[in-house]
């Protein structure tokens, strides 16, 4: 590796080690320590670090931080449910245990900045001190006032300190109306194929070569880099499939050198673990399982091949109904539902701007007298005059409490707030695939009752 | 009671103990009974009949939990024993920690869920680990709540939130407040590592008994409806667990009512690839109330028993409504309470011996009673005139009879089943079919009398014979419906007795003429298979009130609001509210109020209405109009959702209802 950390003030020892470390981010990291500048010196107040999920922000951060042992505090937003509970990481990371309990009980900006002001003279650190943030995008649902007061915080306590924001988004989404203190932009880029290759080839199995393992990462890329570029993912991957690489090795088939061979042979594995395991539709226990078992033949069912669902008779009905209301505009219920419609067609009612399909713009909102109209004008034509039983039996409570529990199951979705007397609105939650099943077994043809397929 | 004390003050008297007289289930049973000369005995017997009931369903719901949890209980050890090898093998250590997941697929009924859970719970803390949380969406609105849960339930301990309710719980500050008793999992590992630190020390008791338990429990996590949880406090949870996961061994056990897909709608791919997701499915709820009507309804070993319309409206409640066995369950016990409250006889309703006793002990009026039953009047009109004269006069003749017709029936039950099965298999799959019918073949091996046996020998000769037919049937491909079926099925014997016993029920059902082939069959299953209505005293075993029940199960609440509401002596029973015109002047102001309302027109008026008001209750004896009487009145009727507040008048309400006077 040509590249090397360089900067006056640390170790040059310790750099080597760091820049070993991080392999493909030495120059963020060169530049991250730059802005750090010597450990005496003061910093500047905050850095925003941003890129995708793993380009290596909090590995770089906490690396340099740990190896340079310099004074720091690493809290993630997203286990702060709290600010207290930030506060008092950071007081707890900076100053010890003691300091927390100074802390209020729900602590708040003002209190944090009195005891750490408090706290500075007692411990004074020739080196600046880092708070760093992860999950800084979780910041802006948090007091409005958090993310600027910790903008500036050197200000605010006085004393050498730099707080580095990491986060997956750019810093125009995170910028306050009211305006702030504008940190220290730096971006961490993708990996990039070979970065990929590189780190991953890292990680040698101890029992085979590094030229093998390297062959394998190549392999593994081709397949997966075009839909993963996640590096822990695809570490996860590369661990899962690699004793399958390896086995027509230990029957002694192939040689090492054989590269072509062994492609041969975990290409199409390597193409079923992206279909499955990738996805989630089969968990890694049981991928690992049915590389054991040899059994190509037995096609694990994944987690989407188990869609149906099992719902009450009228509450298929009432999903329908709901489906209808949906995806038809409420123009049209005349057409469908009532018996003596007359002829109406489709031309005669079709206005401009409908004519995109309902299915694209997706569903529309409905009131629950629409949805009922419709499920007793359904219900109505299929349940015989002969089962009067049944027809007795649709009463509207029973109904009514069949709409909330679809709400919950998801299938529904209500609209505004949870008012009975307001006429709620809902709308259905469910996909054309999915009614058609549902409605394929009460023996319903939805295709005719849908204004879009006319 | 009264003081000899001639000075004021306030005096205490205990209620002395005598006079709080316990009233009990039992005084309010023969309360309510018809004929109550008995009714301690049939309260007694309609206890016995549910608890032997209640153990049953009990006893059955166990074993068809015992499939599915112990698939689950096996992947939790399996996963436990994975991470106590976590082991330097190169593997372990390269792929991404998951967290295990059991995505348990239990059907739409989520009420149905709480039993399987709760044994679920108890299976892994007998077994297992003694850390499990179970969480329910309605207890962990935000991440906070949720985390309280978590902690609450796996420490035992109440913690902190840092909220307002907390402060006012400690007045002033006074108690000093708790360290390291926050909301995070941190706090949970310092507590987790100090319970295995405690637990591995040697020398105690608990650690030498049970050396093969793993050192590292690991701790479980339910999520019991899955689909009520925002998935935003889900994902934020999830998030936060993968980083602990190599500190404490976590596990989650989702509960989805729908379908295992909704764990990628709620999750991203960033939140679901952190875990390690394994399915299992419970049974379908169908087949579960199969199960459960063959061990409670279609069984000798209870007498109670359901006729075919009482029946349907459990089934149809159950297909059409709410897929709930346990609604189901308890549908059965209102109709076996109903049974014994509303039916004298109920008292024979009982085990045989039992009823023999019974039977002899019977007063000439529940005789009287007996007699008054229209089956038995048929059954009388069916026999020779000395014997009705004998039967309708002689109480101790009519004993003896009695017991020969209770063996009788008690043998003619297995038979009637058929017919319950038939209505039922209506609705149900063809192996419900297969099962029902093979069962009451089997039921009928162990048959004593002699009438039974014939029928036994005749079914095995037609079995036999229909076999035989059958094959040459397949050769000559005659019928058609029969070819369609066997197309359909594989033609192993087994599947071939199912053919003929279809097909023996089939032509039972539509009462075809019977074909060539089927005399033999249908004379047999004709005679046999009565209704059980045609049996004599068949009410006394039947319930057959099915509008009783229908009225019970599938309640009308507006109806019944809006006849307190118009005539308020239906549930008063009060003298004075009894007037001509539904409600009088001395009748609750809600009422009052209620009738004005309906007088008026979309919009009302609240000045008027209280000058209405007014006029009415000034009417009255002893009854002064009160403003503020009137307000209660008026909130307690929007309250019930009758009107509504409205800008679009100044002192006006709308009126959510339509039609009035």
């Amino acid at each position: 590796m040509a590249a090397c950390l360089q900067h006056t003030g640390y170790d040059q020892e310790r750099l080597l080690h760091v820049s070993d470390t991080l392999p493909c981010r030495v120059s963020q990291a060169g530049t991250l320590l730059s802005l750090m500048g010597e450990p005496s010196q003061y910093s500047y107040p905050s850095i925003f670090l941003y890129g995708h999920r793993s380009t290596g922000k909090s590995h770089v951060v906490s690396t340099l931080l740990k190896e340079l042992e310099l004074p720091h505090a690493t809290v993630s937003c997203v286990e702060c449910v709290s600010a207290g509970l930030m506060f008092e990481r950071v007081l707890l990371a900076l100053f010890g245990p003691d300091t927390t309990s100074l802390l209020p009980r729900s602590p708040s900006l003002s209190d944090f900045v009195r005891i750490y002001r408090q706290q500075c003279p007692q411990s004074p650190a020739n080196q600046t001190r880092f708070i760093v943030i992860e999950k800084a995008e979780l910041l802006r649902d948090m007091d409005a006032n958090l993310l600027p007061v910790l903008l500036r915080l050197q200000e605010l306590v006085e004393d050498n300190v730099t707080v580095i924001l990491l986060s997956e988004i750019v810093w125009d989404q995170f910028r306050p109306n009211t305006g702030c203190f504008e940190p220290l932009l730096l971006h961490f880029p993708d990996y990039s194929k070979g970065d990929l290759q590189q780190i991953l080839s890292q990680d040698i199995h101890p029992s085979y070569s590094a030229e093998l393992y390297s062959a394998f990462i190549n392999i593994l890329l081709g397949v997966f880099y075009s839909v993963c570029r996640d590096l822990r993912e695809l570490r996860h991957l590369a661990a899962l499939n690699f004793s399958k690489f390896c086995e027509p090795l230990k029957e002694g088939k192939v040689k090492e050198s054989d590269t072509h061979k062994l492609w041969r042979n975990i290409e199409p594995h390597l193409k079923k673990a992206m279909q499955t395991v990738y996805l989630r539709e089969v968990s890694s226990v049981q991928w690992e399982e049915l590389q054991m078992e040899e059994k190509e033949s037995v096609a694990l069912k994944g987690l989407s091949a188990h869609a149906h669902v099992e719902l009450p008779y009228y509450s298929k009905f009432l999903l329908i109904a709901a489906y209808l209301a949906s995806y038809n505009p409420a123009r049209t219920d005349r057409r469908f539902f009532l018996k003596h419609h007359g002829k109406i067609r489709k031309t005669n009612f079709l206005k401009k701007h409908e004519k995109t399909s309902n299915h694209l713009l997706g569903p529309k909102p409905f009131p629950l007298d629409r949805l009922l109209a419709i499920f007793y004008s359904v219900v109505d034509s299929r349940v015989a005059p002969t089962a009067s039983i049944f027809s007795q039996l649709i009463k509207k409570w029973n109904i009514s409490f069949q709409i909330s529990s679809l709400v919950t199951l998801q299938l529904l979705t209500q609209l505004g707030h949870d008012d009975q007397l307001d006429a709620p609105k809902y709308k259905c939650a469910v996909a054309l695939d999915f009614i058609r099943a549902i409605s394929r077994t009460v023996n319903f043809d939805i295709v005719k009752y849908l204004y879009d397929f006319l | 009671m009264s003081t000899s004390s001639v000075s004021k003050g306030c005096f205490v008297f205990k209620p002395s103990a005598k006079k709080r007289k316990t009233c009990d289930v039992a005084d309010y049973f023969s309360r309510g009974c018809d004929g109550g000369d008995n009714s301690r005995l049939r309260y007694k017997l309609c206890q016995d009949l549910w608890d032997a009931i209640k153990a049953d369903t009990e006893k059955l719901q166990e074993e068809l939990n015992r499939k599915i949890l112990d698939g689950l209980l096996q992947f939790i050890r399996k996963c436990c024993s994975t991470f106590q090898h976590n082991a330097d093998d190169w593997v372990s250590r390269m792929r991404a920690s998951e967290i295990p997941t059991a995505a348990l697929v239990l059907g739409v009924n989520v009420p149905d869920h709480d039993m399987t859970f709760q044994s679920l719970c108890e299976l892994l803390q007998q077994s297992v680990t003694p850390h499990v949380a179970f969480l329910q969406a309605k207890e962990c609105g935000a991440l906070k709540n949720l985390m309280q849960r978590v902690l609450e339930r796996l420490m035992g301990t109440a913690v902190s939130v840092d909220e307002e309710e907390d402060e006012a719980e400690q007045p002033g500050g006074t108690q000093p407040r708790q360290k390291g008793a926050h909301c995070t999992l941190a706090t949970l590992c310092e507590w987790y590592e100090c319970k295995i630190k405690k637990s591995n020390t040697p020398g105690k008791k608990r650690s030498s008994a049970n050396e093969d338990e793993p050192q590292r429990p690991p701790i479980v996590i339910i999520f019991k409806d899955l689909e009520a949880f925002n998935p935003r406090v889900l994902q934020d949870f999830i998030l936060i667990c993968s980083r602990y996961v190599e500190q404490l061994p976590l596990m989650f056990v989702f509960g989805i009512a729908t379908s295992p897909s909704t764990i990628q709608h709620m999750l991203p791919h960033s939140v679901s690839s952190l875990l390690c997701i394994e399915l299992f499915q419970s049974l379908s709820c169908t087949l579960h109330l199969a199960t459960v009507i063959d061990t409670l309804i279609l069984t000798h070993h209870f007498p109670f028993k359901l006729n075919g319309k009482v029946l349907q409206v459990l089934v149809s409640i159950f297909l059409y409504h709410d897929f709930s066995v346990r609604n189901f369950i308890k549908g059965l016990k209102l109709a076996l309470l109903e049974h014994f409250l509303s039916q004298p006889l109920s008292i024979l309703c009982c085990g045989k011996k039992e009823m023999m006793g019974n039977a002899t002990q019977l007063s000439h009026q529940g005789l009287e009673s007996v007699r008054q039953l229209a089956s038995f009047r048929r059954y009388v009109e069916q026999q020779k005139p000395q014997e009705q004269v004998d039967l309708l006069t002689n109480d101790e003749h009519m004993k003896i009879r009695e017991l020969h017709i209770m063996c009788l029936e008690g043998n003619v039950w297995e038979k009637e089943e058929y017919q319950s099965a038939m209505q039922l298999l209506r609705m149900l799959a063809k192996e419900e079919l297969v099962k029902a019918l093979k069962r009451s073949e089997d039921i009928l091996t162990p048959c004593k009398s002699k009438k039974m046996k014939d029928v036994l020998v005749q079914l095995q000769q037609l079995l036999d014979k229909f076999e035989h037919l059958d094959e040459t049937k397949t050769e000559t491909a005659a019928n058609e419906d029969t070819l369609l079926e066997m197309k359909e099925t594989r033609r192993t014997k087994k599947m071939s007795q199912f053919e003929i016993l279809r097909n023996e029920a089939l032509e039972f059902m539509s009462g075809l003429t019977p074909k060539l082939k089927t005399p033999v069959a249908y004379i047999p299953s004709r005679s046999y298979l009565a209704p059980p209505e045609t049996q004599p005293l068949y009410e006394v075993c039947y319930y057959s009130s099915s509008t009783v029940l229908r009225r019970h199960l599938n309640a009308t609440p507006r109806t019944s609001i809006q006849t307190a509401l118009s005539s308020p002596y239906h549930y008063l029973q009060n003298d004075k509210l009894l007037t001509e015109d539904g409600v009088s002047n001395a009748a609750p102001d809600i009422c009052i109020v209620h009738k004005l309302h309906l007088e008026c027109g979309r919009l009302i008026n609240l000045y008027d209405w209280l000058e209405a008001y007014a006029t009415v209750v000034s009417a009255a004896e002893g009854k002064d109009p009160d403003s503020e009487d009137y307000g209660k009145a008026v909130s307690e009727l929007e309250f019930l959702g009758f009107i509504k507040s409205t800008k679009q008048k100044t002192d006006h309400v709308a009126r959510l209802t339509w039609g009035g006077c």
